[in-house]
């Protein structure tokens, strides 16, 4: 009778554990601390500066994230993936956000049952070449090898391109960015083809930078950006709109120096008030987050212009340009719904 | 009551019972785990499902045994990098036992430096993990060999450079058939004269260089037929045009790292196995076959060997299967074995990781066994009969 019933309370117990499903708010608001999966390491994007921290692109969106729940930027823990491993880290849980330059495509949507909640960056596949080899476009690369970062959409990118142009390529897959370098460096192959802003990040860290070019074909659509599971669309809605709200940041001019002055006074821009909570914004209760969620944001991270100066911009090695990644008003790709 | 308490009291029936519970318990978790993965699989709105495998995979691969391209299924893709697994274990069984052999009987040479060298070889090598070893490898090959347009030339036919060791590829044309058909009766006329001489010895004692007569009619019958119909081969021979040498047969530095780093690896342990079995036949029997004026070589060959291999293939079984599953390690070089291919960027486009790694595990799972089933085989053949 006895091992009957502790067999019942631990069947109880297993079958408790995996049924309860709180949302995942409640999950990161308990627990103090969001759960973020990121590179391995990509200068400019995810990378460890000189006292162990990470810092980038993605970390700082993940910082966003946890500065609008909870009102803290530097509650974030971080977890690293490979190309291979981040999906499955997201679908297990190890983390609530996938923030790791991911490429949004219909068959990771709806296939893989996961949610790209936006673009924070519109990039395509591009190739590195040393200059003293003396090719000037991707055209040339007939017979090249190429390495390849695999577990991307890069592989088919360049299968496609190299078919369509009839030209043969010799193919070096390697599983790291780091990895890859390395091998590019030894002259294991003669290109070495990712997105194009992982090659301007994979260049700076180079010793001499200026030896080698990124050829001017852009081979593919790249829009990359941060994912999180399928099914809690509350979740969902607060990654989304905390991107927008950084970039709604960037249009309606507020920047990390003068949001706490702006948040405190009536402005005439009334979508400004809105954003910073001093007039209501209708569902802000449903999403759980508190008036002071894109001030939060915005004076502890930024808005998307200074996020994107930081760690990519001219100020960097990286030396990017704002590209495609303009608001729309600039020529570029960011037309933001209205915060109202 | 009492009849229930006998039941237990019974050696052979508690047995049972204790067998029975415990059977049931695995039972109970398996099951548990198949309903996990499934409400698991449900909650997250993913279905098991295998189609994928049909569809075209859109990668390359840069070393193929079977024609692939780009627009083959990630079925096929698969089998390319199941035959790249199955080369790679190849060759690296080959090196590691002719290298474990070998170091193995010089380990117990009277020769103190050779010994000594031996000694050291095994101790340093197996003990650093075998992926260092794969990379060390690739490292010296990629790092240390020249540029294509550098090559190390080998008489204007070979090549030695970072992207691999191009030699010439030969080319059949009409008439081959003759060539073909002397070799497979170079291989007869080999059998046929084996036996006679085994049975000539066996009766009259008298002994026929059987090694170098049959090799040599393996080699001159075809050459022979290759002059007759006209020298139906060709060579391609490799030639640098643009980034790389095109043309020709090659072997890529990955596989050769990865056979080195596999071979040699292996061999350290083999070299173990391989004194321990020597160290297990009787010295008697060395003094017997020295006393009967056997040559060292032939004591080695005919005597101990035959006997010690009894006590070394289990053991050098295990040591086969341990090599082919630590080809796996290929992906960490870009060698595209079938965890590279199927287990790595087919899981990758796909997204079916469930689907793929149970593919992968249960072809790794029937390769090993065909390995061990073989091995078996051949013990049984040449293990000691009891009488």
């Amino acid at each position: 009778m006895k091992t009957k019933m502790l067999l019942a309370a631990t069947t109880a117990g297993v079958m408790l554990a995996g049924s309860v499903l709180a949302s995942t708010l409640d999950d990161v608001r308990a627990r103090g601390k969001l759960n973020c999966i990121i590179n391995t390491g990509l200068a400019g994007f995810a990378a460890p500066d000189d006292k162990g921290n990470w810092t980038g692109f993605d970390v700082d969106f993940c910082k966003a994230v946890a500065a609008a729940t909870l009102g803290d930027s530097s509650k974030v823990s971080y977890t690293t993936a490979t190309g291979k491993t981040r999906f499955t880290k997201l679908a297990a849980g190890e983390g609530e956000i996938l923030s790791r330059n991911t490429t949004w495509t219909f068959s990771r949507d709806v296939d893989l049952s996961q949610t790209f909640v936006g673009v924070s960056y519109y990039d395509g596949q591009g190739f590195m070449v040393p200059k003293k080899l003396g090719v000037k476009s991707a055209k040339d690369l007939d017979g090249a090898s190429v390495c390849i970062q695999t577990g991307t959409t890069t592989e088919l990118n360049l299968a496609e391109y190299f078919s369509a142009n009839k030209m043969k390529y010799n193919p070096v897959p390697i599983e790291t960015n780091s990895e890859a370098q390395e091998l590019y460096k030894a002259g294991r192959c003669d290109v070495y083809t990712t997105d194009a802003s992982g090659l301007y990040a994979t260049m700076s860290s180079f010793d001499n930078p200026n030896d080698h070019m990124v050829l001017p074909e852009i081979v593919s659509k790249e829009p990359l950006g941060p994912v999180v599971r399928h099914g809690d669309d509350q979740w969902a809605d607060i990654v989304a709109w905390t991107l927008r709200a950084m970039l709604a940041g960037e249009e309606l001019g507020i920047t990390s120096a003068n949001v706490k002055s702006l948040a405190g006074k009536d402005n005439k821009n009334k979508e400004i008030n809105r954003l910073l909570g001093k007039d209501p914004l209708q569902g802000l209760s449903k999403l759980g987050l508190s008036a002071d969620w894109a001030v939060n944001i915005i004076s502890q991270v930024g808005n998307y212009a200074e996020v994107f100066e930081n760690n990519l911009g001219m100020s960097t090695p990286l030396k990017i340009a704002r590209g495609a990644n303009q608001l729309h008003r600039d020529g570029g790709l960011y037309y933001i719904p209205p915060i109202k | 009551m009492t009849y229930l308490h006998n039941i237990w009291r019974n050696e052979k029936s508690r047995e049972i019972i204790i067998q029975i519970f415990v059977l049931l318990c695995i039972g109970w978790l398996l099951s548990w785990l198949i309903s996990n993965v499934d409400a698991n699989f449900k909650a997250l709105g993913k279905d098991i499902s295998f189609e994928f495998l049909f569809i075209p995979a859109g990668y390359d691969i840069n070393q193929y045994l079977i024609d692939y391209n780009n627009r083959d299924s990630h079925l096929r893709a698969g089998i390319v990098g199941l035959l790249n697994t199955g080369l790679v274990a190849f060759f690296g069984i080959i090196l590691a036992t002719f290298l474990g052999v070998t170091i193995g009987i010089i380990r117990l040479s009277k020769n103190w430096l050779a010994s000594k060298i031996a000694y050291w070889y095994v101790e340093f090598t197996r003990n650093v993990p075998i992926l260092l070893h794969i990379l060390l490898w690739h490292g010296i090959i990629i790092n240390t060999l020249p540029h294509p347009k550098k090559a190390i030339n080998f008489a204007d036919v070979s090549f030695l450079s970072n992207r691999g060791f191009y030699i010439p590829k030969p080319l059949t044309e009409n008439g081959i058939e003759l060539v073909y058909l002397f070799f497979v009766i170079g291989i007869i006329f080999s059998i046929l004269f084996f036996k006679y001489a085994k049975k000539k010895q066996d009766l009259t004692g008298v002994q026929y260089p059987v090694f170098w007569i049959n090799l040599s009619v393996i080699i001159t019958l075809p050459l022979i037929a290759f002059f007759l119909s006209g020298m139906p081969i060709s060579l391609e021979i490799p030639v640098l045009k643009g980034f790389n040498f095109r043309g020709g047969m090659y072997m890529s530095p990955e596989l050769a790292a990865l056979t080195f780093a596999l071979g040699i690896y292996t061999a350290a342990f083999i070299a173990e196995i391989v004194r321990a079995g020597i160290l297990a036949v009787d010295k008697g029997q060395k003094e017997a076959a020295e006393s009967i004026g056997l040559r060292p070589s032939k004591v080695m060959n005919l005597v101990i060997l035959p006997q010690a291999r009894r006590v070394i293939i289990p053991p050098l079984t295990s040591q086969y299967l341990n090599l082919t599953k630590n080809s796996s390690l290929a992906i960490a070089i870009g060698y595209m074995d079938l965890v590279a291919t199927l287990g790595g960027i087919s899981l990758n486009q796909t997204g079916r990781e469930m689907e793929t790694m149970v593919i992968v595990m249960l072809i790794y799972l029937s390769v090993s066994l065909s390995i061990s089933a073989f091995m078996n085989w051949y013990n049984n053949r040449v293990k000691l009969v009891g009488r």
